[in-house]
C-alpha cells in the first residue's frame, strides 16, 4: 500500500517537450510510470518518445487519455496559470517541480483552489515516489525500496540522503512525498502526515523539516494528539542566520520565528525521536520504533 | 533584496503614500539645493546605507551621527560635505563600516504620534496580513511581547484585495481622528497597491506618523521584495546596489549560485538547499564553524562547480572544503569534473574532504581518484563533516 500514487495512477506531463519536462518524463517512464500524455501549447498532435500523446491543453488530455495526475516543468512565469489548468481539467492530484514561482501567484493558485477537489503537491519540490509502482519527479528512482517507511519532506537532497539510509538499512519506503521549500505550497507536512497514519501500508514516518514558518509545529502537535505510528524527524538550519533566505524561498527566519530551535522544542514535546544530524536520520526512526 | 531609504521614498510617491518631501543628493550643492526648495527651516539629512543604527553611527574621519536635524540649506551642504564619500561605522555594518555615496534631504516633521504598520504575506494563511500598533517608533517585537493586546491583525483576501472599509477599520482601531480617517485609509490603500504591484514580501512602516498639524505620513519604509518576481519588475531590479553587497555573494549571483557568507572558516559546495542548511549544521555539530551557505543547485554545470570553487577559496578566512553531493538530476561525475578543472585552475590552498553520493557516483569517484589530487574522500555525511572539521583545526 501507498499513499496518492500507485501503479493505476496515469500521469500527465504538463511542459513534456521542454528539456528538463522531456528528461524527467523519460526517466519516469523508464522507472515503470504509466506516462499517458504531455501537454505543450501548440505542439498537439506531437508524439512524445513516438509513444505519449502531445496535446495544446490539459482539458483536451483529460478528455482523451483519462489521466488522473500531472507533472508540472513548466517554467516559473507560466507555472501557476499551468497548476489551475490542471485544476480546471478536473485532474486529482497536480505535482509541479518547478522552482521560482512570485509568492502573490502561488497566493493566488491557493485561494482559487480552495472550491477544487483536487490536491497540489509542490511547487519547488522534487515530486512523489511509491517506489516499485510509480515516480513522479525528478528523484533518483534507483535509491528507493519498496517498504513502509514514509518520508515526507521540504527539501530534495535531504529526502534522498534519508531515503539512501533507510534502504542501506534494509528498510523501503511506501511513499515518499516532498512538499517543497516554497512558503505557500499546495500540501502540508501534516496533511501528508495524516494520510501516512491512515495508509494500512505505512508503518513509521521520516518528516524532514527546515526554517521558516510553522508547518513543522503544527503536524508535531497533531501527532502528539493523534498519530498511532512512530515517527522520527529532522531540521535543518539551526545555523542559518536570522534574516537570510537559505536557497528555498521558505527557508527563512523572519522576525524570531520559524528558528529550528523552536520546531526541534515542538517535535520533541510532541514524542517525536530528532535526529541529532542529517546522518542520523534512519538511526533515529530506527530508535523509536525500538522504544 | 534591500533598498536604499530614498528609493523606498520614490516608491511612496509613485504609489501616491503621504510621506515627508525631500530628495537625494550625492553632492553638498545637490543637498543644498534640495533643502532651499523645501522652504522650511526644519531640515533633515540621512546617510544612504543599508545598514540601521545610522543616528547612532560614526564616520572613520571623527563626524558623529549618519542622521543630523539642520536649520538651513548651508548647514545642509556643509554636513553633506562630511558624509559623502566618508565611510560610516554603525552595529550593523562592522568594523569595515560602508561608505556613503549619497544623502537624502527631507522636510523634519513635528510628531505627535508614532504608529506602526505593516504589510506581509502570512505563510499559516497563504495570504497577506497587516499588522498595525498603536505603538509606533520602537521595535514591533518588544510591543508583540509586552503589550499584544495593543497590535492588530487583519487578513486580507488574497483575490478581493485590500476593501475600503477595511482601511477605515484599521484607521480608527490605531485611533486616527474622524476627520482624518479618509486620508488614513487612503494611504493604507496605496500601500496596498503598491505591495502588490511590485511583489512585496513585507513593507514596514515605522513609524507612521501623526504630525502636530494632523497630517499622516509614512515618515519610514522598509521593504522586501520577492527575488522570484524581480523578473517582471526591471524597476525594482534597477534599484540594487551592488556597493552594499557581500562581494562574496555578488561574485556568486553572476553564476546564478546560491551562496551565502558566514563567519567560520570551513566552505562548503553542497547540492540543494536544505542538504546545504543540513551540511552547516553538521559541522557545527562536530565542532566547526561554516564560512557559508553554497547550493549549487539541481542541474549544475562543470563550470558553475569551478566558478563556485574560485568563490571559495578567494576567501582567506577558509581553512577547509567540504564538497557534499547527493547526486539525483545532479551527476557525481560532473562534479567530480568540475572539482578537477577548479583545483587545476585556482592551486588548490587548503585540504578539500569530498563526499559523493547518487547518480553515476562510481564514475565520480574514478574520476577523483585518477586525477591525483590530494583530497579526502567521506564515506557518509557524518565522516565528511568529522573530517573536515579535523582538517580545519
Amino acid at each position: 500500500m501507498s499513499i496518492l500514487v500507485n501503479k493505476n495512477t496515469r500521469l500527465l506531463v504538463q511542459g513534456i517537450t521542454g528539456k528538463s519536462g522531456g528528461f524527467h518524463a523519460k526517466s519516469c517512464m523508464e522507472y515503470g510510470t504509466n506516462v499517458v500524455a504531455g501537454v505543450t501549447p501548440g505542439r498537439g498532435g506531437e508524439l512524445f518518445e513516438s509513444k505519449v500523446p502531445v496535446f495544446d491543453t490539459a482539458h483536451e488530455a483529460r478528455r482523451e487519455t483519462g489521466c488522473n495526475a500531472t507533472m508540472i516543468f513548466v517554467p516559473a512565469a507560466g507555472a501557476a496559470d499551468s497548476i489551475l489548468e490542471a485544476v480546471d481539467a478536473g485532474i486529482e492530484l497536480v505535482i509541479c517541480i518547478t522552482e521560482g514561482i512570485p509568492v502573490l501567484d502561488m497566493m493566488k493558485v491557493k485561494a482559487a483552489m480552495k472550491s477544487s477537489s483536487s490536491r497540489l503537491i509542490g511547487p519547488n519540490c522534487p515530486g512523489i515516489i511509491t517506489p516499485g509502482e510509480c515516480k513522479i519527479g525528478i528523484m533518483p528512482g534507483y535509491i528507493h525500496k519498496p517498504g513502509a517507511v514514509g518520508v515526507v519532506s521540504r527539501s530534495g537532497t535531504l529526502t534522498y540522503e534519508a531515503v539512501w539510509q533507510l534502504s542501506s538499512r534494509g528498510h523501503g519506503q511506501s511513499t515518499c512525498v516532498g512538499i517543497g521549500g516554497d512558503p505557500i505550497n499546495g500540501t502540508s507536512h501534516l496533511d501528508v502526515v495524516k494520510m501516512f497514519n491512515d495508509d494500512p501500508g505505512t508503518e513509521a514516518i521520516i518528516m524532514i523539516g527546515e526554517i521558516g514558518g510553522t508547518a513543522e509545529e503544527e503536524a508535531a502537535e497533531w501527532i502528539g494528539a493523534h498519530c498511532q505510528k512512530p515517527v522520527a524527524a529532522f531540521i535543518a538550519g539551526a545555523t542559518a542566520p536570522p534574516g537570510r533566505r537559505m536557497g528555498h524561498a521558505g527557508a527563512i527566519v523572519s522576525g524570531g520565528k520559524g528558528t529550528a530551535q523552536g520546531k526541534i522544542e515542538a517535535i520533541k514535546a510532541a514524542g517525536i525521536e530528532v535526529a541529532a544530524t542529517p546522518a542520523d536520520m534512519a538511526d533515529a526512526l530506527l530508535r523509536r520504533m525500538a522504544r | 533584496m534591500n533598498i536604499h531609504e530614498y528609493q523606498a521614498k520614490e516608491l511612496l510617491d509613485l504609489f501616491q503614500v503621504a510621506n515627508s518631501p525631500g530628495g537625494v543628493a550625492s553632492t553638498p550643492e545637490e543637498a543644498e539645493k534640495i533643502a532651499a526648495s523645501l522652504q522650511t527651516s526644519d531640515l533633515v539629512i540621512k546617510a544612504q546605507v543599508h545598514a540601521g543604527g545610522r543616528g547612532k553611527g560614526t564616520f572613520k574621519n571623527g563626524f558623529r551621527g549618519g542622521v543630523h536635524l539642520c536649520a538651513t540649506p548651508a548647514e545642509i551642504r556643509d554636513t553633506a560635505s562630511r558624509m559623502l564619500g566618508e565611510t560610516l561605522v554603525t552595529h550593523q555594518t562592522g568594523e569595515a563600516g560602508r561608505v556613503v555615496r549619497k544623502v537624502l534631504v527631507a522636510k523634519s516633521v513635528a510628531i505627535r504620534k508614532e504608529l506602526y504598520f505593516a504589510i506581509l504575506i502570512d505563510r499559516a494563511v497563504s495570504g497577506p496580513v497587516i499588522v498595525a500598533s498603536t505603538e509606533g517608533g520602537v521595535n514591533i517585537e518588544e510591543v508583540a511581547e509586552h503589550t499584544p493586546e495593543k497590535i492588530f491583525h487583519l487578513a486580507v483576501d488574497p483575490l478581493l484585495g485590500l476593501q475600503a472599509h477595511q482601511a477605515r477599520k484599521l484607521a480608527r482601531l490605531l485611533e486616527i481622528p474622524s476627520d482624518r480617517v479618509k486620508e488614513a485609509s487612503a494611504l493604507f490603500e496605496n500601500l496596498y497597491k503598491l505591495f502588490i504591484a511590485r511583489d512585496c514580501s513585507m513593507v514596514e512602516v515605522n513609524p507612521l506618523v501623526i504630525t502636530t498639524e494632523g497630517s499622516i505620513l509614512a515618515l519610514d519604509a522598509k521593504f522586501n521584495f520577492d527575488d522570484n518576481a524581480l523578473y517582471r519588475h526591471p524597476d525594482v531590479q534597477a534599484y540594487r546596489d551592488i556597493e552594499e553587497e557581500d562581494p562574496r555573494e555578488v561574485e556568486a549571483s553572476k553564476f546564478n549560485l546560491s551562496y551565502i557568507g558566514l563567519d567560520g572558516n570551513i566552505a562548503c559546495l553542497v547540492n540543494g538547499a536544505g542538504l546545504a542548511m543540513a551540511t552547516m549544521d553538521i559541522i557545527k555539530h562536530h565542532g566547526g564553524e561554516p564560512a557559508n551557505f553554497l547550493d549549487v543547485g539541481g542541474g549544475a554545470t562543470e563550470q558553475q562547480v569551478t566558478e563556485a570553487f574560485k568563490i571559495l577559496v578567494a576567501d582567506s578566512r577558509v581553512k577547509a572544503i567540504l564538497v557534499n553531493i547527493f547526486g539525483g538530476i545532479m551527476k557525481c561525475d560532473v562534479i567530480a569534473q568540475g572539482i578537477i578543472n577548479a583545483v587545476k585552475a585556482v592551486n588548490l590552498p587548503v585540504p578539500l574532504v569530498v563526499r559523493l553520493e547518487g547518480t553515476n557516483v562510481e564514475a565520480g569517484r574514478k574520476l577523483l581518484a585518477e586525477s591525483g589530487l590530494q583530497l579526502t574522500p567521506a564515506t557518509d555525511i557524518a565522516d565528511a563533516a568529522r573530517k573536515v572539521v579535523a582538517a580545519a583545526a
